[in-house]
C-alpha cells in the first residue's frame, strides 16, 4: 500500500495525523469541568494534573501535548487557587501558533457557566482549525512513533516486541523516528544497550542513564515488574527486560531524550523517564502504563504502540495508541481491544519481519485516519504527576 | 503435542506455548522433552539439570539464578530461580504474582 497520506500542517511546520482541539486542566479541582467540556466530541481530548502545587515536569509535559503535532488548539480550565496558571499555559501554546484560551472556574462561576463558556470557547477553536489548518501530503519520514509494553508475559519478549523491533527498523529505514523507553526494564543489560549506540559519546550517555536506572530501582526497593507479569511467566526483571529491549529492534540508538524532549533528528532514540537525583525525590519512574505513554507522547510521538502480553484495555489522549499482544489467548479473550495479533510468529504463521511489515500497514492506516481500537472505544487514559528531571533548558527544580 | 520455543541454542530453558500438563512436548528445534509439572503458556521448562546458584540462560543472556537444584523437564519460576537484582519478587506469590509481603496494610 501506498506509504504517503494527507497530514494537518501546523504554524511550527510539524505534522500531525489528528486534528485535536486539547483541554487541560491545571488542578484536580478542575478535572469534572474539564471532561464535561469535552464529553461526547471525539475530537475534543482532555489531559490535566491534579496537584494544586506546580511542578516544572508536569508543566513541560503539558505543553508538550499542547503543542504536539496532532493538536490544533487549547484550552486550559483552572479552578483559580492553584500555583500551575492556565493562562501562561495557553500563552505558550500560543507562541507555537496554534489558537489557544484559558479561564477560571472561579472566574466563570461555577460549574454549569464554566462547562457552557468551555463548550463554546471550543466550538469557536474547532472552527477555526477546520478552517485553518492546511491538508499536505504526508509521509513516514514525518512520522515519530513511540512503544511499550505493559501486562508482559512470556510471550511479549518471543513476539509482540520483536515484531515492534521489525517494524522501528522498516521506520527508521524509511528515515522516520522511532522512541522506547523504560530504562528500568534494561536492567542487567548495560553492555547489550551501550553497544548499540552510534558512537562514542552516546555510549557514555547510554551507559549513564543505565547506571540511574539501577541505581534508582535500588534506592526505592522496587523493580518494574508487577504480579501479573510473573503470573504471566516471567520470573526476573533480568528475563523481563531482555524481552522489554528486544522492541528496540536492530538500528544503532542516536541518543537519549527526556520526557517532554523531541529527538533532534529521525532515527531510533531511547526516551529516559526516570528521575533525577533531587532534594524531593519525588514520585516513581513509571507508576502505571498510562504515565508511560504520555512520556511518549511528549516526546512528539503521532501514534504509540502498545505491546501487552496478557491483556490491557486502556488508551490514550492526542496520540492513537495501537494495541499488539502475542498471545493467542489474549488476542481471543479480548479481540474489542487488541488492534493487532502477533502471537502468529509462534505458530509459524507468519515470520518476525512479515508481521513487522503487517503492523507498518497499520501504522500506515492509522496515521491516515482509520481508528484504532481504544479510539474506537472512546478509551482516553492519561496520568501526569509530580516528577523531577534535569533539562538544559530548565533547572529550577520542582517549581514551574 | 504441544510446544515450547526456544529462543537462543544456548538457552537452558524454554517458553511454553501452550498449557501443559506431565506430558512430553516438542521443543521447537531442539527435541521432544518430559515435563515432570504442570506448566502454563508463557512460563518456562528447564531444558537441563541446572543445580543450585547456576545460572539460568533466556535470550542468550544471564536472567538470574536457581535457588535450588532444578531437574530437566521442571517448571522454573519464583520458587527455585532469583533475580541478581531484584530481592522482592521472591516473596510474590508462585501462582499468581500477588504480593506477601504487604499484608499488614490491609489489615
Amino acid at each position: 500500500m501506498p506509504e504517503t497520506w494527507n497530514g494537518y500542517l501546523r504554524p511550527d511546520r510539524r505534522k500531525g495525523v489528528r486534528n485535536l482541539v486539547l483541554v487541560i486542566y491545571t488542578v484536580e479541582c478542575a478535572q469534572f469541568v474539564a471532561h464535561a467540556i469535552g464529553a461526547g466530541q471525539p475530537d475534543v481530548h482532555v489531559v490535566g494534573f491534579a496537584g494544586c502545587y506546580d511542578n516544572a515536569y508536569a508543566i513541560r509535559l503539558m505543553l508538550a501535548l499542547g503543542r504536539h503535532p496532532n493538536v490544533g488548539a487549547v484550552l486550559a480550565v483552572g479552578l483559580g487557587c492553584e500555583y500551575t496558571q492556565p493562562a501562561r499555559l495557553a500563552g505558550a501554546v500560543r507562541k507555537s501558533g496554534r489558537p489557544a484560551e484559558a479561564f477560571f472556574i472561579q472566574d466563570a462561576g461555577g460549574t454549569a457557566k464554566s462547562i457552557a463558556q468551555g463548550q463554546e470557547i471550543v466550538r469557536r477553536l474547532r472552527a477555526e482549525i477546520d478552517q485553518h489548518t492546511p491538508r499536505v501530503p504526508m509521509g513516514l519520514a514525518d512520522l515519530s512513533v513511540g512503544c511499550e509494553c505493559g501486562g508482559s508475559d512470556g510471550t511479549s519478549g518471543l513476539a509482540g516486541n520483536p515484531v515492534v523491533g521489525a517494524f522501528f527498523d522498516r521506520l527508521v529505514d524509511a528515515g522516520g523516528t522511532a522512541i522506547f523507553e523504560e530504562t528500568v526494564e534494561q536492567i542487567g543489560l548495560k553492555n547489550l544497550i551501550v553497544s548499540r549506540a552510534v558512537n562514542p559519546e552516546v555510549a557514555a550517555t547510554l551507559a549513564r542513564t543505565y547506571d540511574k536506572a539501577e541505581r534508582y530501582c535500588h534506592e526505592v526497593r522496587q523493580w518494574s515488574a508487577s504480579p501479573g507479569n510473573f503470573a504471566g511467566g516471567l520470573t526476573t526483571i533480568e528475563e523481563k527486560s531482555l524481552g522489554a529491549f528486544a522492541k528496540s529492534g536492530t538500528r544503532p540508538i542516536q541518543g537519549v531524550v527526556k520526557v517532554s524532549e523531541a529527538p533532534a533528528h529521525p532515527g531510533l532514540w531511547l526516551m529516559d523517564s526516570v528521575p533525577d537525583p533531587h532534594f524531593m525525590q519525588f514520585g516513581y519512574t513509571n507508576p502505571n502504563d498510562s504515565e508511560g505513554l504520555m512520556d511518549l507522547i511528549s516526546g512528539g510521538c503521532q501514534i504509540i504502540l502498545f505491546v501487552t502480553g496478557r491483556g490491557s484495555v486502556i488508551g490514550s489522549p492526542v496520540a492513537p495508541l495501537i494495541k499488539i499482544t502475542g498471545n493467542t489467548q489474549t488476542f481471543r479473550r479480548m479481540a474489542e481491544d487488541m488492534d493487532f495479533d502477533a502471537s502468529r510468529v509462534l505458530a509459524g504463521e507468519c515470520t518476525i519481519p512479515q508481521a513487522g511489515g503487517e503492523l507498518l500497514d497499520l501504522v500506515t492506516r492509522t496515521a491516515a485516519g482509520e481508528l484504532t481500537k481504544p479510539e474506537r472505544l472512546g478509551h482516553r487514559e492519561y496520568f501526569i504527576t509530580y516528577k523531577h528531571q534535569d533539562t538544559p533548558s530548565l533547572s529550577a527544580g520542582c517549581r514551574g | 503435542m504441544k510446544k515450547a520455543f526456544l529462543i537462543n541454542p544456548a538457552d537452558n530453558v524454554a517458553t511454553l506455548l501452550a498449557d501443559a500438563d506431565v506430558e512430553t512436548i516438542e521443543v521447537i528445534g531442539h527435541g521432544l522433552l518430559a515435563l515432570r509439572e504442570k506448566i502454563p503458556l508463557g512460563h518456562k521448562a528447564a531444558l537441563a539439570a541446572i543445580p543450585a546458584g547456576g545460572a539460568l540462560i533466556k535470550f542468550g543472556t544471564r536472567i538470574g539464578h536457581a535457588t535450588r537444584a532444578i531437574a530437566a523437564g521442571d517448571w522454573v519460576h519464583l520458587h527455585n530461580c532469583a533475580s541478581d537484582y531484584d530481592e522482592r519478587s521472591n516473596t510474590l506469590d508462585n501462582e499468581t504474582g500477588a504480593p506477601t509481603d504487604t499484608t499488614d496494610a490491609y489489615a
